[in-house]
């Protein structure tokens, strides 16, 4: 086997190993040539997540499985970074120890300084639905509800439901081309206008950090860039640092970042503008 | 976690999926008309066998000892009464005897008997049905315990006449009244002879044995009861059971103590273990609240299967749910006030239609809804909702957050 596994971003990768940490207050790698992005450019601005030395391992029998084995990452705000790798290779795992819903063996998550590992589960909920924006794969929207009453219901959540939220709510689900759909149910929606109103549940709280589970899955081409474009766009506008855990490489263009992983640990970090490029391009073929 | 939050996110689910919960609301509201009606059944038919024994006015019912609480089997003599009115304590004492016969129809009777018009025998006999209706009579101590109150008319007006007392389910099927004749059928031997009796008063419901009843006079019964041995003595006037009235300050159970320490041969218990001792009352009453019971406990598995099923097919939803910051709180009260309000409207439909159903049955069918049984059966009704939903809502509970992203259990 000669050929290049997809995961492989070959020889120009910037490659620092298993820690994909990027130095606090370096400007992203694909700051430059976007229009109004503030994002990277922290100065002395804190870390928005910090992950250190993340393990999990689980016993299977007699065996002990090391899912994730010495993950480290640190993400600011504004900063847009995919978690990519084969199947089984740790990424949802890591993406539930980041979201705080799978403790670490080992290791440790800190979200707006706040180290997660020593929260409670009730306390642990109550951060989640202030601190982080999710979206998911599937059983994303509340089937019963509205557009408009999915993406209120986090304010309603946080106890921060009012008028002037429900403005907000219209006006994001407007930037994201579904002010016509307000009170449409989600069943009435196609995927990618459903991915779009998760997006806006996601954002409309404010969060620091914004994580998204494999949002373009169920997606076709065409809806799956869109998807992805409009998150890009609204992490680096709002400066929200987001993860996005994606088996598809064509989808790391709009990112600062790929973390490409194998068997639970950081094989490589790519940070290299050109080489996020060619990979999702290559991906394309 | 918000209350408000959690009622509004129950309220929307259940307006935006009709179809679902109101087929499981239409289920409750069934198994409440179910066990309404069965409670109904049960208080009718209860109150059909002990209505007259309950409704006694008396303290106590004396037995023949070797009775074993039977009223056909008990039999005493008028020395018996004389015995029992001896005894300290005792204010005022009645014998009652009890048979069953036959009340003819009115048309039938119409001929001879002036004042029964046309349409009023015609109506009667829709109910009486055309060989009779089926009677319990009852023969009574003028003026003493067991002979009723009546609620029309003078009541008897002598101790041995050719008097009739209707209780009120007779009245309502024989369609008499007050001053008409009610023909009683009666087997003398082998021959089957009719007297005619005056109707002198209409007591409130006085069933027995599940039938209506009409009292006469104990010397008028003793003369008209079928009879298999006409060479019985109709002056001897035999009777089954003693009613005893005690004195003010005078418990029944003492009361019972003295008769049946002073009088040879008999026992003497309260009215409620006498009417639970009229034969089938125990067992048919029984038969009805296990009937109850297990509608009930099916109540519960099917509330509880439905709300079961819904929550597995909910649980990704419930993981995402959990996983943006919702509370357990907020999850288990959305469920537990859906079963509530779900429960609660098919309760309330359910007693609705059971009422509206009710009123269109006819006064002779043995169903009597007693507030107490009704409270008691609507109770449990509500109590089944919540206890068919424990095993969704620990399901509930359960749901992993992880779930979310598919992993977790």
């Amino acid at each position: 086997m000669t050929g290049r596994r997809p995961w492989d971003p070959g020889p120009d990768a910037a490659a620092t190993g298993r820690d994909a940490r990027v130095g606090a207050g370096a400007p992203s790698p694909a700051a430059s040539g976007r229009q109004g992005s503030t994002r990277g450019g922290g100065g002395s601005e804190a870390p928005a997540l910090v992950a250190e030395g993340l393990r999990k391992t689980y016993a299977l029998g007699r065996q002990t499985i090391r899912a994730v084995d010495g993950v480290s990452m640190t993400l600011r705000r504004g900063e847009f970074v995919a978690l990519v790798g084969p199947s089984g290779s740790g990424k949802t795992s890591i993406l539930a120890m980041l979201a705080g819903l799978l403790r670490p063996t080992e290791g440790s998550v800190h979200i707006a300084g706040e180290d997660l590992g020593g929260l409670a589960d009730r306390r642990l909920a109550r951060f989640r639905r202030r601190n982080i924006g999710f979206t998911f794969q599937q059983n994303n929207l509340v089937p019963y509800l509205t557009v408009l009453e999915n993406v209120t219901l986090m304010l309603s959540l946080n106890g921060r439901y009012d008028g002037e939220g429900a403005r907000r709510a219209r006006e994001l689900l407007e930037r994201l081309g579904l002010g016509d759909r307000l009170r449409s149910l989600p069943s009435q929606l196609s995927g990618g206008q459903q991915q779009r109103v998760a997006i806006a549940r996601a954002l409309i709280h404010q969060p620091p950090v914004v994580l998204a589970d494999e949002p373009t899955a169920s997606l076709d081409t065409e809806r799956a860039h869109q998807v992805v474009d409009t998150f890009a766009n609204l992490i680096h506008h709002d400066r929200r640092a987001g993860i996005m855990v994606t088996h598809d490489l064509r989808m790391c263009r709009v990112v600062d970042r790929v973390v490409v992983l194998r068997d639970g640990t950081v094989d490589r970090t790519i940070e290299d503008r050109a080489v996020i490029e060619r990979l999702a391009e290559e991906a394309l073929i | 976690m918000s209350p408000r939050l959690a009622l509004s996110l129950a309220l929307k689910e259940i307006l935006r999926n009709k179809a679902r919960f109101v087929s499981i609301g239409a289920v409750i509201a069934l198994i409440t008309t179910l066990i309404l009606f069965l409670a109904g059944l049960g208080e009718g038919l209860a109150l059909g066998n002990r209505q007259y024994v309950s409704g006694l006015g008396a303290d106590l019912l004396v037995y023949q000892r070797t009775a074993d609480l039977q009223i056909a089997a008990s039999q005493f003599d008028r020395s018996a009464v004389a015995s029992v009115r001896r005894v300290g304590g005792v204010a005022d004492v009645g014998a009652i005897a009890f048979s069953s016969t036959v009340a003819e129809p009115t048309q039938a009777r119409a001929r001879g008997a002036p004042g029964v018009s046309g349409a009023r025998a015609a109506e009667a006999d829709a109910s009486t049905g055309a060989n009779g209706l089926r009677v319990s009579l009852i023969g009574v101590e003028p003026g003493r315990p067991g002979d009723p109150p009546v609620l029309e008319g003078s009541g008897f007006t002598s101790a041995s006449g050719n008097e009739v007392v209707l209780g009120r389910q007779a009245a309502l099927r024989t369609g008499l009244k007050v001053g008409d004749v009610l023909t009683v059928r009666s087997t003398q031997g082998a021959v089957d002879e009719r007297y005619d009796l005056r109707v002198v008063g209409i007591a409130g419901g006085q069933q027995y044995q599940i039938a209506p009843s009409i009292l006469v006079p104990l010397v008028t019964f003793e003369r008209i009861k079928p009879k298999a041995n006409l060479q019985d003595d109709p002056r001897a006037l035999l009777f089954n059971v003693v009613a005893v009235k005690g004195a003010a300050g005078v418990a029944p159970s003492t009361l019972a103590r003295r008769v049946e320490s002073q009088v040879r041969s008999v026992r003497a218990v309260d009215l409620t273990t006498a009417y639970q001792n009229i034969p089938g009352y125990s067992a048919q009453q029984s038969t009805l609240n296990t009937q109850s019971a297990f509608t009930l406990i099916i109540g519960i598995l099917v509330v509880g299967g439905f709300f079961q099923i819904q929550t597995l097919q909910k649980l990704g939803q419930i993981g995402m749910l959990k996983a943006i910051g919702a509370s357990n709180a907020l999850v288990a009260g959305e469920t537990v006030l859906q079963i509530v309000l779900v429960n609660l409207a098919g309760v309330v439909v359910g007693a609705l239609g059971t009422a509206v159903l009710a009123a269109t049955f006819p006064g002779t069918v043995p169903i009597v809804f007693q507030r107490g049984n009704v409270l008691t059966a609507l109770v449990g009704l509500l109590v089944i909702g919540p206890l068919g939903g424990l095993v969704a809502l620990r399901a509930v509970l359960r749901v992993e957050p992880l779930r979310a992203l598919g992993l977790g259990k």
